[in-house]
């Protein structure tokens, strides 16, 4: 049992950030706008969540212009696709278990 | 809330995310209502028009006295009724992404037109043969099953009556073979009546 726990990863036990990564993880990669769609939740909000999965690398960022408008676009790094991984498989024998 | 709890909710989240992001939710309930509108009125030429009333039995039976012309005339009258389609349906689910503020072109749209475009080549170019071979009897039967294979096979990135949809074009397809001679009935029960049915259900259930 504690070992399933420690495989639970602390980043992810918050929604935003959970359903940020699931989108991406059926995704190769999504842009902002796109992201806020789906998650229905304000700027800064989304802004904060995604640097903070940027830093802890989950994420991988691509800036570009198209036409004069910024496009950052976003897909899950290799660690990132671990850590969920591990994560979905912990959540999943925790509920087995039980 | 307890820990078994949030575990559960954790998964169910994670299952509605991977779902919602790879769906095309613009689709318009109306498109389904104006295709077998114009699905209705392209048959209407043909029998009216094009083969005068030929016989019952129609698109399948040009009498041999026809002009040698009437399957081109109504080949045209199809890809008329196809683009009128096509373009409505584009018009419409253009709209209801600007009204919701939805990203028109995503992933999952293009997707979409990738599973929907593939079934659809494959049936055209079958039916190609069978327009150069002039079986013309089997190009309704042909039409209804690849256009419910399409369905079918893309109705997973967008609502999912589409697939339903498609089983009963396949099946559709499957009678107007039996029922040969009778094409242009079942092309105005599969892309007429099936289209407006299922239209009217999906406008009502998502707008």
């Amino acid at each position: 049992m504690r070992n399933i726990l420690k495989k639970l990863d602390k980043l992810l036990e918050n929604r935003i950030r959970l359903g940020i990564m699931s989108a991406l993880m059926v995704n190769t990669s999504l842009d902002y706008n796109t992201l806020k769609d789906l998650l229905d939740v304000t700027d800064g909000n989304l802004a904060s969540h995604l640097k903070s999965l940027e830093k802890n690398d989950f994420l991988q960022v691509h800036k570009q212009f198209i036409g004069r408008k910024p496009n950052t676009t976003y897909s899950v790094s290799r660690n990132g696709r671990k850590v969920f991984n591990q994560h979905l498989q912990a959540l999943e024998q925790l509920i087995k278990n039980k | 809330m307890s820990e078994y709890n949030k575990h559960t909710d954790d998964l169910k989240a994670i299952r509605k995310m991977m779902e919602d992001s790879s769906r095309f939710l613009s689709l318009s309930g109306l498109s389904g209502v104006f295709t077998g509108i114009f699905a209705i009125i392209g048959a209407s030429i043909a029998w009216f028009l094009i083969l005068d009333k030929a016989e019952p039995g129609v698109f399948d039976l040009i009498p041999d006295y026809a002009d040698p012309g009437t399957k081109y005339l109504l080949l045209l009258d199809g890809i008329i009724v196809l683009i009128a389609a096509v373009g409505t349906a584009y018009f419409l689910a253009l709209r209801k992404s600007r009204k919701k503020e939805q990203q028109f072109w995503s992933p999952a749209t293009r997707r979409l037109i990738i599973h929907m475009v593939i079934p659809l080549v494959a049936g055209g170019v079958f039916i190609l043969i069978f327009i150069l071979n002039n079986t013309l009897i089997y190009i309704i039967p042909a039409m209804l099953i690849f256009y419910g294979l399409a369905l079918l096979n893309a109705g997973k990135f967008t609502f999912g009556e589409v697939q339903y949809l498609g089983v009963l074009e396949i099946i559709t397809g499957f009678f107007a073979g039996l029922f040969l001679g009778n094409g242009l009935i079942f092309w105005i029960i599969g892309f007429g009546f099936l289209h407006i049915m299922y239209g009217i259900i999906l406008h009502r259930k998502y707008n």
